[in-house]
Formats: C-alpha cells, sequence, structure tokens
C-alpha cells in the first residue's frame, strides 16, 4: 500500500496541481484493465454470472423490504418479492402508528447540526495544519492520527459525565458536541486537500493584505467545497445511522423525543409478538425504508464521494 | 478513526528534524510572512504565523484535552472508585472493580463470546472482500454498476439492517430457511439456538462488507500490470499469481483491514443489540452477551459506572495488545511501497 497520501475526492475534483514530490504513481495507477478481463467467452459468461449471484444476493435484502412495506399482515412472512395483496396503506397507516415525523425532523436536524459542526471545525484545523508553521506542530498531528485509534468504548463513560456535569443531559448537545472540535479522520481528510492548494495563492493574498483568517475564507473554503461535501456527508450519514448515542442520551426521554434509529428499536419491539405485540411487521417495514431512502439517495448524489473517500481510507495508512 | 502500522512510520518521519521549540523571529521571516521562506530558516519560526496556527488547531486542542486525555483520565480514575451518579461523587474503591470483574462469570462469558465473533467474522470479512474485489477488478466495463450495486447494503443503516434481517432470519417463516428448505436443508433457528447467535450477527456484518472491499479494490488497481506479464512469461499460473504477486502488493490493505475489522469486532453493538436486547425477551442471553453490550448496560442500564470504566480500560487494554501483535505480526509480512525506495 503506497504510504503516499492523495487528495481525497478523486477525478471527479478539479484539484489544483499539487506541489511537485506531493504525488508520485501511485496516485495514477496505470489503467490498462482490459488486460485482466478473462480471454475466453466461457470465462467472462461465468464471471458475469458469478457477479449477476452476488448482486442479487446483496439486493434481496432490500427488495424483500420494499415488498413486505406494501403486504397486509398476514402476508409479510411469505417472502414473495410481489405481494400478492398490494396494501400501499401501510404507508398512510404508518403515520398513525409511530410518531415517525418526529423521528425523522429529529435525526434530520441532529444530523445537519452534526455535519455542519465538524466540517466546519475539522476544516478549520485541517487549515492550521496545512498551512502554517508553528513548533510541535508535527507532534500534534501525529496525536491527531493517533486519536483515531481510540475505541469509542473507552470515552464513552466519562463524556457521558462530562455533559452530565456540564448540565447538558436531555438536550441534543451531546449528540453533536463533540462536533466542535473537529473529528481525526475528517481533519486528515482536508489537510490533504489543503495541501494540494498552490501556495502561490495565499502567497499573493498575503501581499494583497489578506489576514490568516481571510486566507481560509476567501481562499481556502471556496476552493475546498468538494472535499468539505465529501466531509458532510460523511457525518451526515454516520449521524444519521447512530443508534449508540441515541441510546444513551435519548432512550429516557419521551418516544417523540427520538431519532429515527431509536424510532425503528422501538418499533421493533413495540410490534414484537414476543413482547405482546400484534406482529404488525409491515409498518415497521414501511418505517426501515423511509429511513433508509434518505442514505440511498445521499449515496445517489454522492457515491463517487463515498467509495472514493472509503479507499482513501485505506490508502492513508 | 482507524489506524495502522505505516501511519505510525508517517508520524515518526513527522517528528523527525521538526524542532519542538525555538520559536526566533527574525525581520526577514517576519516580513515574509507565510510565504515561502528560505531553507535555512526553517528552524525558525514566525510568532505572529504560529499562533495563528495555534488559534486555528485550538478546537481541536480543546476537544482533545476535555474529551480525548480528560475523559481518559477521569474514565481511569472512576474505575478506582465507586461513583454515584445521584451525587456525583466518586468515592475510591481501590482495586475492588477489577477484582470484580474477575468475580462477574458475565464478563468473562461476554468477552468469549466477543472472542469468538470476532475469529469467526474477520476471516470472513477478509475473504469474501477480497474475493468480490479479485471478480470486480477483473470486470472491464460494468464494474462501477455492480460496484454501486454491492455499496447499497454499506449505506443502509445500521438499524434498517437489523429491522431486515430480524425477519429474514425468522426461523419457521424467514426467507433464508424457506430458501434452505428449498435445497432440502432444515435452517436453524438463527435468532434462538445459542449456536447460531454469532453466525447470525456475522451474516449481516457480511451483507454490509463493501466498505472493506472497495479499499481493497483501491489497492488491487495500484498494482502494476508488468509484474502479471513478467510472471506469465515465466509461466505462472493463476494462482501463482495471486500469492506470489497479488496478495504480497495488497498486503498493507490486508494488514490495515484486518486491524480495522478487528477493532470493529471488539466493539460489536448495534446488531446484538438490536436483534437481541431490545427488549426483555431474549431467547439467548448467554449467547448474545457481548462485551459492547455488558458495558453498555453496565453503565446506562444499572448505572456501574465505576465498573463499567474498568471494563472500559480492559477493553482498551485487550485492543492495544491484539492491535501491536497483528502490527508485529504483520511486519514481516507487509510489503510497503515506501521501503523501495
Amino acid at each position: 500500500m503506497a504510504t503516499t497520501r492523495i487528495p481525497p475526492a478523486g477525478p471527479s475534483v478539479p484539484v489544483p496541481a499539487p506541489p511537485a514530490g506531493r504525488r508520485d504513481t501511485a496516485a495514477t495507477p496505470p489503467r490498462r484493465r482490459k488486460a485482466l478481463t478473462p480471454r475466453s467467452r466461457a470465462g467472462r459468461v461465468l464471471l458475469w454470472t458469478v457477479l449477476a449471484l452476488v448482486s442479487a444476493a446483496f439486493l434481496y435484502p432490500l427488495a424483500w423490504l420494499l415488498a413486505a412495506s406494501l403486504k397486509p399482515r398476514d402476508e409479510v412472512f411469505d417472502n414473495a418479492l410481489i405481494p400478492r395483496t398490494f396494501s400501499p396503506q401501510n404507508y398512510i397507516q404508518v403515520w398513525e402508528q409511530l410518531p415517525l415525523v418526529s423521528w425523522v425532523t429529529n435525526s434530520f436536524l441532529i444530523a445537519i447540526l452534526a455535519a455542519t459542526l465538524v466540517t466546519a471545525s475539522s476544516a478549520l484545523v485541517a487549515f492550521g495544519f496545512a498551512y502554517f508553521r508553528f513548533p510541535g506542530r508535527n507532534f500534534l498531528f501525529g496525536l491527531v492520527l493517533a486519536t483515531m485509534m481510540l475505541p469509542g468504548a473507552v470515552t464513552m463513560v466519562p463524556q457521558y459525565l462530562i455533559w452530565k456535569n456540564l448540565g447538558v443531559l436531555g438536550t441534543w448537545i451531546p449528540l453533536f458536541g463533540m462536533n466542535l472540535f473537529g473529528s481525526a479522520f475528517y481533519i486528515f481528510l482536508q489537510r490533504q486537500f489543503f495541501l494540494g492548494l498552490p501556495r502561490e495563492l495565499f502567497e499573493a493574498a498575503r501581499i494583497d493584505g489578506a489576514s490568516y483568517f481571510g486566507l481560509f475564507r476567501r481562499i481556502a473554503l471556496p476552493l475546498s467545497i468538494p472535499s468539505l461535501v465529501v466531509i458532510f456527508i460523511f457525518e451526515f450519514q454516520a449521524s444519521w445511522n447512530n443508534l449508540q448515542s441515541a441510546l444513551i442520551y435519548l432512550n429516557a426521554g419521551s418516544v417523540d423525543g427520538f431519532t429515527a434509529p431509536l424510532g425503528i428499536a422501538y418499533a421493533m419491539t413495540k410490534y414484537s409478538p414476543t413482547n405482546g405485540g400484534q406482529g404488525d411487521y409491515q409498518y415497521v417495514m414501511v418505517a426501515t425504508l423511509l429511513i433508509t431512502l434518505p442514505m440511498l439517495v445521499l449515496f445517489a448524489f454522492g457515491q463517487r464521494h463515498f467509495i472514493e473517500g472509503v479507499a482513501t481510507e485505506g490508502r492513508k495508512g | 478513526m482507524h489506524v495502522s502500522c505505516p501511519m505510525w512510520r508517517m508520524v515518526w518521519e513527522f517528528e523527525n528534524g521538526v524542532p519542538l521549540v525555538g520559536a526566533e523571529v527574525t525581520a526577514g521571516a517576519a516580513s515574509a510572512g507565510a510565504t515561502s521562506r528560505p531553507k535555512r530558516a526553517r528552524n525558525k519560526y514566525n510568532r505572529r504565523e504560529a499562533l495563528a496556527g495555534y488559534l486555528f488547531i485550538s478546537p481541536w486542542i480543546v476537544g482533545f484535552l476535555v474529551f480525548m486525555l480528560g475523559a481518559m483520565a477521569y474514565s481511569l480514575v472512576i474505575s478506582f472508585s465507586h461513583y454515584n451518579l445521584a451525587t456525583n461523587v466518586a468515592k475510591p474503591a481501590g482495586l475492588k472493580n477489577y477484582a470484580l470483574l474477575f468475580e462477574d462469570p458475565k464478563v468473562a462469558t461476554s468477552l468469549a463470546n466477543t472472542l469468538f465473533y470476532a475469529v469467526l467474522a474477520v476471516p470472513l470479512e477478509i475473504c469474501v472482500a477480497l474475493g468480490l474485489a479479485l471478480l470486480l477488478n477483473r470486470v472491464g466495463r460494468g464494474a462501477g454498476f455492480f460496484r454501486t450495486v454491492y455499496y447499497l447494503p454499506k449505506m443502509t443503516p445500521s438499524v434498517a439492517t437489523a429491522a431486515v434481517f430480524l425477519l429474514l432470519l425468522n426461523g419457521n417463516t424467514g426467507a433464508i430457511n424457506q430458501a434452505l428448505g428449498f435445497f432440502g436443508i432444515t435452517g436453524p433457528q438463527w435468532l434462538i439456538d445459542p449456536a447460531w447467535v454469532k453466525p447470525s450477527i456475522v451474516l449481516m456484518t457480511l451483507w454490509g462488507v463493501s466498505g472493506t472491499m472497495v479499499i481493497f479494490l483501491a489497492a488491487l488497481k495500484s498494482v502494476p500490470r508488468e509484474l502479471y506479464e513478467v510472471a506469465s512469461l515465466d509461466g505462472a499460473g493463476p494462482v501463482r499469481k495471486f500469492f506470489n504477486i497479488t496478495l504480497p502488493m495488497i498486503s498493507g490493505a490486508v494488514f490495515f483491514n484486518v486491524i480495522v475489522l478487528t477493532i470493529a469486532a471488539l466493539q460489536v453493538f448495534d446488531q446484538a443489540y438490536l436483534l437481541f436486547w431490545r427488549d426483555q425477551t431474549n431467547a439467548s442471553p448467554e449467547a448474545s452477551l457481548f462485551y459492547g453490550i455488558y458495558l453498555f448496560q453496565q453503565a446506562f442500564r444499572e448505572f456501574n459506572f465505576g465498573f463499567a470504566a474498568a471494563m472500559a480500560w480492559v477493553l482498551f487494554v485487550l485492543i492495544l495488545l491484539i492491535s501491536l501483535i497483528q502490527v508485529k505480526i504483520g511486519n514481516r509480512f507487509v510489503y510497503y511501497e515506501g521501503e523501495k525506495r
């Protein structure tokens, strides 16, 4: 694996030419894929068959989810991918069954706050590390990277107590408060991007009398919209999916105050026959589908960012 | 988020040759501001610029001091005390909490379950992800399509995955057992039979294996094609090429994934909570008690913060030890591109 770090967002992003020596050939691997595809027809057929089967396996649970959400209660478990009795009224009844509007609104607002805060703070910190020279900079950046290794379980308990002592339990602050301070992986990503910006730009602005913050605000930020978007959607997804924090900080509150993941967990129990429910799983499936859709939409828009972001994560090692 | 060995090397490189003190303002450097400076002035810092740098990174410094370092120190103190949540008083308890860890059979059970899960899940995830990446790497056009399809489960929130698999894995009417029945196999009671608790979670994890796959795919793409051509000339078959070229060339990615997946597996929580622990009707409480679950219960359901903090520290040390062993083993096999220079 290359130890060279590359600008994260990939070819879709107009990355200014990085200073010489920043990249090496690892960033632009030779793209002669043709050579790897199987030569024989039988080989190709086999390859495509396997890939199609795997696709079916990956898609099946999602297709099943969609089908089940459209079935009446007693047909959910018939496992037909096309409902025998088409039951779109589930989508209307679910709003009376579960406070979905509150859940989705809560989750959405928290995710927006979390993503905005972490994008802003990480960019600020990343600019500090990328542009300025100060004693201990590299040591501190090493620390940033090292914190990525800290298991969440270790700080879970004391962080709860810190929020408790600050008197903000019962509010949303513990769910995104940490994001005020930047997040290691995003700082790393954004710093890489800033390092790719030509330094001459900043020099010119300095000569024109721009302040340090002006450099960040008027030059660095506008040029890094693509990578800021990456950070934003990554964090939006992370926050949208976050179950554990919601369990810790919101579970004791009212059902209306739940986030979407906590709400789904609640619904799974509410309708469970072992728990006195009627087995109305079609409602759970509708709710599940509705909280999954925003992520699929996000993916449709930012597909390349997601996949390349993850690949960068691996490459940074 | 994650770490791997070369990262430490990177950190080490950064530290080399960079003095931690020695800020000394010279007239020349000050007038040049933050812009390019002569090489000889490397060791001198412009005070204004340094100050601005510290200001820019100050959010992280505060967060690190309070929510990382502070939190860890706090957690260490609490692990040696009886902490009363209502009065906010931590009475010193010496090693009591740690002693309790050894007396409580549930700690041992949860640890054994977690390790068993990790040993089952990590190799399977690596193999499946690598297998899929190898397949995708052989597709010319259309690879993007399959990559998208394979990535969809990764976008599905973990609660959604759990909600669907709760029904798919139903022992009597679930789709998975019906499919097995089609081949004449009587499927197990996935979520009830203690022996099938971990395989159920592994199955769900495998459905979302595409993140790992994408990392492998990126690594495969950077293997120089020339190596394969040369090997072909020497008469190497596909199996030899895989073991003598592909695997060594992507060993860094394998290593990274193993470490990251192990750390994640040792903290397994969401799926176990949603499938087994969200209410009081868990059919196999013994087999589904994972370390992260028990830690969570002790902290936020029983409010035994001292005990939970001690559990967290044991987990931290365990993860550190396992990662160190993996690094030790990894260093023997992993090939880093940087080293050839």
